[in-house]
């Protein structure tokens, strides 16, 4: 299956298996998403629970928010992650903080997805991922898959919870296929998943950078010899840092690898892990790889230079080996 | 539709109830008995009281930041509310929300906010969730003038009104947006103004007289059941405190505070009207102002009397789910 089709495969499991499920967002109804990642859905589901918004995002995150609190179970689609900052105090000051300013009355059972991710050219105000300031909000859950089956079951998993939880999908993988087909069970927050087992360096990846470090662990097994592990977060908010720690004390080297700024970025969250659970068994300091300090810029040779590739991340694994 | 004299009544009595725990609070916020800070809504006690009195107890409200009016319209415990303004573990919120957050969502208060203009949309959401859930609730929403310069606001009313739902805006005009007036933030006289451009119905009713503001309430919540959409309610009240206890208002007019009680007390008028239809005593009146005073002083005694909340509570109710299919 397809990542765009596994978005629409996990809504309509949910949308048939609880009529307290309704899907919003921006020409997701009648037009079937940009992406036609929600293509049928109001034809099978009708317009009440496959519906078409108004550009305005704060406004329908706020509807989103008020009908999780009344017995809905939302899901909001915001059609860019870049159009998050537009809905932030709904999703800050609101879905995250409700249950815990009503002293654990309420719950917030909203699923907002959204498509982040730079690389296709979209410029600076379409290319952002915002996991790093999304993932600091205590009360909100963040889970970016990499792969169609975590799609499925990262969608069905969010949507079944009764906390709000923001699913970043990436656009540049939107096309990507693997073998997982309807059926896929919802998958709990909070595990890492290791893509592919070494012994001399950990890469650790998380959406569609996972696909370039395997890349990356390809090249440096064939041109160096080296073993590299590779591992998807999958899970930003809560970060498996078991698994991180686990891999860090069996290699003794570990590479972060991001779409986003370092600064304050989920890397450093993964290098503090490391430093906390294998300090004794590193041989390198953690290298971050990311872009430097700057907005994504949208001419292809600007973009292409600011991202990492796997030549950045086997420069980082060779400076440390 | 005329007011049956026991409403008459029992709506000067929650007005004075919503006073006199107003009063108290400002009292032991100005004793230092009150962590914080409180934003306090007497002069507008008839706002709250008329728009609940129109509403069914599944009806949702979302209440300002000058909330405790509306809270207590709706129902909510005296002592709960006092406790919670202490950060008690008996209060509505535990202790996490305070004067500012308070919320009962089993009294369908959907919460007091902090943040101006938040409401509204939350309010859409909740007529939007009671139609695909076919349930027959509608959802009522407070804000001010101040909230009113939000885009959230805007949108929410634009939402409410293309989808046509059952959403009464209440816009509570006090006069002043925190400490500045009206005309700073609104450049038309009345936000019914505003209502053409939604394609919204809208009134104005005079928020210091209770009987006129549920007769606006009741037509509203009938528009608003018979499936007609939105309605946009501007009640013009007076704001007697400053925006937050401790504000002594010096950028207001001399003489404009001071005079306010003499001219739109809501407490008097509706009391002179009962007077005069016969519908209660000067004797029926005291018996409720005793009650209501010991109401009070009932409701500080068991905020008083009340746990503290453990400082390892904190850690709950960040979550309700471990996020793995279990509890938190």
């Amino acid at each position: 299956m397809k990542y765009y089709a596994a978005i629409r495969e996990a809504l309509r499991c949910e949308l048939e298996r609880d009529p307290r499920v309704f899907f919003m967002g921006e020409d997701v109804g009648k037009p079937g998403g940009i992406y036609a990642q929600s293509r049928g859905l109001q034809e099978e589901f009708g317009v009440e629970r496959v519906r078409d918004t108004p550009a305005g995002e704060l406004g329908f995150m706020g509807a989103a928010v008020g009908a999780a609190l009344t017995g809905a179970r939302p899901v909001v689609e915001i059609s860019f992650a870049d159009f998050i900052p537009v809905c932030l105090d709904q999703l800050v000051n609101q879905a995250a903080k409700i249950r815990y300013m009503s002293g654990g009355q309420a719950r917030v059972p909203l699923t907002v997805v959204t498509f982040g991710g730079a690389g296709r050219n979209a410029g600076p105000q379409h290319s952002g991922s915002y996991e790093a300031l999304l993932g600091s909000i205590p009360g909100l859950r963040v889970v970016m898959p990499s792969t169609p089956y975590d799609v499925q079951g990262f969608l069905k998993a969010a949507i079944r919870d009764d906390d709000p939880t923001i699913v970043i999908l990436n656009k540049a993988l939107l096309g990507l296929a693997d073998d997982s087909e309807a059926g896929v069970e919802p998958i709990p927050f909070g595990e890492a998943a290791v893509r592919r087992e070494g012994e001399d360096v950990t890469i650790v990846a998380w959406s569609a950078m996972v696909h370039t470090a395997l890349e990356a662990a390809d090249r440096l097994a064939a041109e160096d010899g080296v073993s590299a592990e590779v591992i998807d977060l999958r899970s930003i908010q809560p970060l498996d840092g078991e698994t991180i720690g686990a891999s860090a004390r069996k290699t003794g080297r570990v590479v972060t690898v991001q779409e986003t700024v370092s600064f304050a970025g989920i890397g450093a969250e993964v290098a503090a892990e490391v430093s906390r659970r294998a300090f004794g068994w590193l041989d390198a300091p953690v290298q971050i790889v990311g872009p430097p300090f700057t907005p994504v810029p949208f001419s292809k040779l600007m973009e292409e230079f600011v991202l990492p590739d796997a030549g950045s991340i086997v420069r980082a694994v060779r400076e440390i080996l | 539709m005329g007011i049956q004299p026991e409403l008459r009544l029992q709506m000067y009595e929650t007005m004075l109830r919503i006073r006199r725990f107003e009063e108290e609070t400002a009292a032991l916020f100005a004793a230092g008995d009150l962590p914080g800070f409180v934003h306090l809504s007497i002069g507008q006690e008839a706002v709250p009281t008329g728009i609940c009195a129109a509403l069914d107890p599944a009806d949702t409200i979302t209440a300002t930041h000058r909330g405790h009016g509306h809270i207590l319209a709706k129902g909510a415990d005296m002592g709960r509310m006092m406790a919670e303004l202490m950060g008690k573990r008996t209060g509505y919120c535990a202790g996490k929300g305070g004067s500012m957050h308070i919320s009962s969502l089993d009294l369908g208060v959907l919460g007091a906010n902090g943040i101006l203009g938040a409401g509204q949309p939350i309010a859409v959401g909740a007529a939007l969730s009671a139609r695909l859930l076919g349930e027959e609730r509608i959802s009522v929403t407070f804000f001010g003038e101040g909230a009113s310069a939000q885009g959230g606001v805007h949108e929410a009313m634009n939402l409410a009104a293309v989808w046509k739902l059952p959403v009464v805006f209440v816009a509570e005009i006090n006069g002043w947006a925190e400490l500045s007036p009206y005309s700073d933030h609104v450049s038309v006289p009345s936000l019914v103004d505003r209502a053409a451009g939604y394609g919204i119905d809208a009134a104005s009713v005079d928020g210091t007289d209770v009987e006129a503001v549920l007769d606006g309430a009741r037509e509203a919540v009938e528009r608003c059941r018979s499936g007609e959409g939105p309605v946009l309610l501007e009640a013009r009240t007076q704001r007697w405190h400053g925006h937050f206890e401790g504000d002594r208002q010096l950028y207001r007019p001399e003489g404009e505070v001071a005079a306010l009680p003499e001219l739109y007390d809501p407490l008097v008028l509706q009391s002179d009207r009962l007077l005069e239809l016969g519908i209660a005593s000067e004797a029926e009146l005291d018996a409720i102002e005793r009650r209501v005073a010991e109401e009070v002083a009932e409701a500080v005694l068991f905020g008083r009397n009340s746990p503290e909340s453990a400082p390892e509570d904190a850690l709950l109710h960040v979550y309700s789910t471990d996020g793995r299919g279990g509890a938190a």
